[in-house]
């Protein structure tokens, strides 16, 4: 067995404006889970937060703090997080009232009346029937768990909620729903989201800003509407032209496949890590990993994206 | 219909019995069924990718699985080109298999992890007894695997699936469903667990082998993104039933059963300046165990009346190549 140090995430830096919904797009293995899981510092055992900084509203760096005070000060408090799979997150065994209930408890110096009263509040926020509060997690359906770990991540009123695939497994019609709730209690009350999805297009709704993750470097950053529309870093280009719509058929439009596979992280290639399957590669993407460079508002690292203005280099 | 249909069903049902405790069984309660697939019928036309779409547990899955009879309908014909295959023993079911492959979901768990691709792959032809020369094996894996884009063919022969990504895997999937030339495939959900990168190549190969091995598909998936891609035909599914039929561009176009519309609606556009307006829908899917009286979309329809509590609708013809069973379509 191969053993060694994976790189899972390296060197990415970007900021999550107050009141904004910044999307952490990648696929499987780009580092997403591990910065959210990071920014809670619940990374597993094994892992290990090497370098860089974490700034909570600009003054606190969470990488420094030690565990009590993320317990008490920061977790639930600051930063809340909404787990993919609700299955797996709630305790089986507690009536989900009682789970929130708890966690308002640990937080809040407030009497247990109290935490069941606002635990109702929540409940209404969320779109669940308060009469349902003493349920246990497998009397409700997928979809009406994953609103009871938005009134969770909710309860002890956070500004920064992580959303890791808030949606993923859910109905295509319950995701929406799911997605509509997160955009109108975002709005409410002005949190700031760090929204974690495979789905591109669920991202393109949701998103005000996007950072694309590829191989655990962060490849582009910018506003939705340029990430989409105007993407300028190879590999952005190739992942939103290869994004299927339900308005477009294929004889109207042939969707890009990008060849290859993402890079090993065990052995990463020490230039950019996307050099083997880019169009654009040359010698000096191989050996040196481009910095981040401001291009119409976006961050964008690719040692040639003057070649990528107004063009898609991958439909020609 | 014409001579070029491949795939026929006809009135195809599936209920699934629930098991019953003890007392209940000698109380002699009424036994219940779980209508997995209730009644319906289409057809597939020759080198067609005919798309079975819905959410999960509306039936599509069983509906593969019956077509090529891994597991048997409750009631119901199916004909492959003119031969009832209902009506097949199992012997000239078996002879009948390699004409008609399966592709899987999972690359992770339909492929044995402690066999190399080679035998991976050559399995269907040594099952079915179609190759017996070692030779002659060895180059029908090769052609086989250069054909799903396993380039080159050599490098991957001889690895085990975990040595493989998730889109190589399914590569090897495709590639075991075709090595023995069938004719007609049921690809349920094979690209749902793949990313978006590597989720456009094998949609990509799957169009590419159709024209070249002149393939007819069941394609099974629950994003219509995909479906719009892929498809040629589409039927959407709603607790066992078909509610709407057709070509895929008038279906998406422009649904008319408000589950359609609905669905349709509630799909994500990769654009953010594309903001769409959503048909909500009432609740969640009831329970396929006690269907509900009338249409089985009553209880969510935005539109329902009276009469969808009452009476079950008919497919009714919209216009060539568009069906769909909903009271508000019938022409008074």
């Amino acid at each position: 067995m191969e053993q060694g140090t994976v790189k899972a995430v390296d060197d990415v830096s970007f900021t999550i404006p107050t009141g904004k919904v910044v999307g952490l797009a990648g696929e499987s293995g780009s580092g997403k889970t591990t910065i959210a899981m990071s920014i809670m510092r619940l990374l597993p055992t094994n892992g290990k937060i090497v370098g860089g900084e974490l700034l909570l509203d600009n003054e606190i760096d969470l990488t420094k703090v030690d565990e009590e005070f993320m317990r008490e000060k920061i977790r639930w408090k600051k930063v809340a997080i909404i787990f993919q799979g609700a299955m797996n997150a709630l305790n089986p065994v507690l009536n989900v009232g009682e789970q929130i209930v708890e966690a308002i408890l640990a937080h809040e110096n407030v009497s247990r009346e109290e935490a069941w009263q606002r635990t109702k509040e929540l409940f209404e926020e969320v779109g669940l029937d308060p009469a349902r509060i003493r349920n246990y997690p497998h009397e409700f359906s997928g979809g009406m768990r994953q609103r009871v770990m938005i009134a969770m991540a909710l309860a002890c009123n956070p500004s920064l909620v992580i959303a890791d695939e808030p949606t993923t497994a859910l109905d295509v019609t319950i995701q929406a729903e799911i997605m509509e709730l997160l955009l109108d209690l975002q709005k409410a009350y002005n949190l700031s989201v760090l929204l974690i999805s495979h789905d591109l297009s669920v991202m393109a709704q949701m998103s005000h800003n996007i950072a694309v993750l590829y191989g655990g470097k962060l490849m582009e950053y910018g506003d939705a509407v340029s990430i989409f529309k105007k993407p300028r870093h190879p590999y952005t280009q190739g992942l939103i032209s290869s994004l299927p719509s339900v308005s477009r058929t294929k004889k109207e439009r042939k969707l890009v496949a990008i060849p290859g596979a993402p890079p090993d992280l065990l052995n990463p290639p020490p230039g950019c890590p996307f050099y083997d399957r880019c169009p654009l590669a040359q010698d000096i993407c191989k050996k040196e990993m481009p910095p981040l460079q401001k291009i119409d508002g976006s961050l964008v690292a690719c040692h040639f994206v003057d070649e990528t203005k107004d063009r898609n280099i991958w439909r020609e | 219909m014409g001579d070029n249909v491949e795939l026929r069903v006809e009135h195809l049902t599936k209920w699934f019995p629930v098991r019953m405790g003890f007392f209940a069984t000698l109380l002699g309660r009424e036994k219940k069924y779980v209508h997995a697939v209730n009644d319906i019928s289409f057809y597939i036309k020759k080198k067609d990718i005919f798309v079975l779409a819905g959410e999960s547990g509306c039936g599509k899955t069983t509906t593969g699985r019956m077509v090529l009879r891994v597991i048997e309908p409750t009631s119901g014909k199916i004909y492959f080109r003119d031969k009832e295959i209902t009506a097949l023993s199992k012997e000239e079911m078996r002879a009948l298999r390699p004409k008609m492959q399966m592709i899987f979901q999972d690359p992770y768990e339909s492929l044995n992890p402690r066999m190399h691709i080679r035998d991976i792959i050559s399995e269907p032809l040594i099952v079915n007894h179609l190759a017996t020369d070692k030779a002659e094996i060895e180059d029908k894996v090769l052609r086989a695997l250069e054909e799903v884009g396993l380039t080159p063919p050599e490098q991957f022969i001889d690895r085990f699936p975990h040595e493989l990504s998730g889109g190589q895997r399914q590569r090897v999937s495709v590639a075991r469903a075709l090595i023995t030339n069938p004719e007609f495939v049921v690809a349920d959900e094979p690209v749902s667990m793949l990313d978006a990168s590597i989720r456009s190549a094998v949609l990509n190969t799957l169009l590419e082998l159709r024209d070249k091995e002149n393939l007819t598909y069941l394609f099974i998936t629950h994003d219509l993104a995909v479906a719009s891609y892929i498809g040629d035909y589409i039927a959407i599914m709603y607790l066992g039933k078909i509610v709407e039929i057709g070509d895929i561009e008038k279906v998406m176009k422009d649904p008319k059963h408000p589950y359609t519309q609905a669905l349709i609606s509630a799909v994500p556009e990769p654009d953010p300046t594309i903001k769409k307006k959503r048909v909500p829908l009432k609740g969640e899917p009831p329970s396929p165990i006690n269907l509900p009286k009338g249409c089985i979309f009553s209880g969510r329809c935005p539109y329902a009346f009276d009469r969808c509590f009452k009476e079950e609708p008919q497919m009714i013809k919209l216009e060539n190549d568009h069906y769909a069973a909903c009271h508000l379509l019938e022409k008074s």
